[in-house]
């Protein structure tokens, strides 16, 4: 299988995650220019962290009329799998692909730490290697990650079970300081209602290996590759 | 002619930097400020186009571009 990271002016999380699908995981993998409009047979896209564009106007909106975006657009409608992380998952808010839109943080800090995730749904193309109730420890590092819906939205959200992470303590608890950047039901993961689109603010890539200090992100990679495998 | 489109958050929408700005305010004494919406302003110059097209466009370039609809909302003028 194949997986394509697609690389914005600004990126700063391309090779990262390049490096954990390609060296980790050993899965063909290759960078893909927003300018282009080819996404090169990737079963997967991969949107990257960083800071698309120096985040002007809005964080992911510049990136979001890239031409690239519209081949990306067209694989998601069609089923393809698309993973956002962090400034990956505000390209996809930008982009419709996902409902709702990011804030900054409450505390109107950039957040730079390890946070504990609950899985809230282990039935998606990028959870399933995992378990429901099970807590991740991955880090952020984001100024715009405090998720926001209105009431309506976020019947929706709970109605189709599309919230897949949740920030929470060390015991997998909802408290109110384990809601680091004061997101809408503590959402740190978020799915399409066709569940082949995902937005996260942790990095994954960055949680993969124990010299890191955590390999909870690979619940992520090992779920897609499987899921890949198991549908061609 | 030129264009002010002013963005600023909904409402509903908390905005925290607004808050951060009014305590300051209040920290100097302004105590009768009793809110602060902080936002964005964009200034277009346009050529070759019509008060009517103006209608239609401004407000297309604002909700797709400019403003963020889901947070925030958006007004404008003629300036010159």
């Amino acid at each position: 299988m194949k997986f394509g990271v697609v690389v914005f002016p600004g990126s700063n999380c391309d090779y990262d995650t390049l490096h954990t699908v390609r060296d980790v995981f050993e899965q063909d993998a290759e960078f893909l220019w927003h300018k282009d409009h080819d996404l090169r047979g990737a079963d997967c896209i991969i949107l990257p962290g960083g800071f698309s564009y120096g985040d002007y106007l809005r964080s992911g909106a510049i990136a979001s009329f890239s031409p690239l975006m519209q081949e990306v657009r067209e694989f998601a409608l069609s089923g393809g799998l698309v993973l956002g992380i962090c400034n990956g998952f505000q390209v996809l808010l930008e982009l419709g692909l996902l409902p709702g839109a990011m804030l900054r943080n409450t505390n109107l800090k950039f957040l730079c730490q390890h946070v504990h995730l609950r899985v809230e749904n282990a039935q998606t193309p990028f959870t399933r290697a995992g378990k429901e109730g099970q807590v991740l420890r991955i880090p952020i590092a984001h100024f715009d990650g405090n998720y926001f819906t209105d009431d309506a939205g976020q019947l929706e959200i709970e109605r189709n079970r599309q919230t897949v992470l949740r920030y929470c303590d060390a015991q997998g608890r909802l408290s109110e300081e384990s809601n680091v950047n004061g997101s809408r039901d503590h959402i740190a993961g978020l799915i399409n209602t066709q569940g082949n689109v995902m937005g996260m603010m942790p990095h994954p890539e960055r949680a993969s290996e124990s010299l890191l200090g955590s390999e909870d992100g690979r619940v992520i990679f090992r779920s897609i590759i499987e899921h890949i495998k198991e549908t061609g | 002619m030129k264009i002010r489109v002013l963005i600023s958050f909904k409402d509903s929408v908390l905005d925290p930097q607004g808050q951060t700005v009014k305590n300051a305010l209040h920290t100097l004494g302004y105590d009768y400020i009793r809110d602060v919406r902080q936002g964005k302003v964009f200034e277009l110059e346009m050529d070759g186009i019509s008060g009517e097209q103006l209608e239609q466009v401004i407000p297309e370039i604002a909700d797709k571009v400019l403003a963020n609809p889901i947070i925030e909302k958006f007004d404008w003028q003629i300036i010159e």
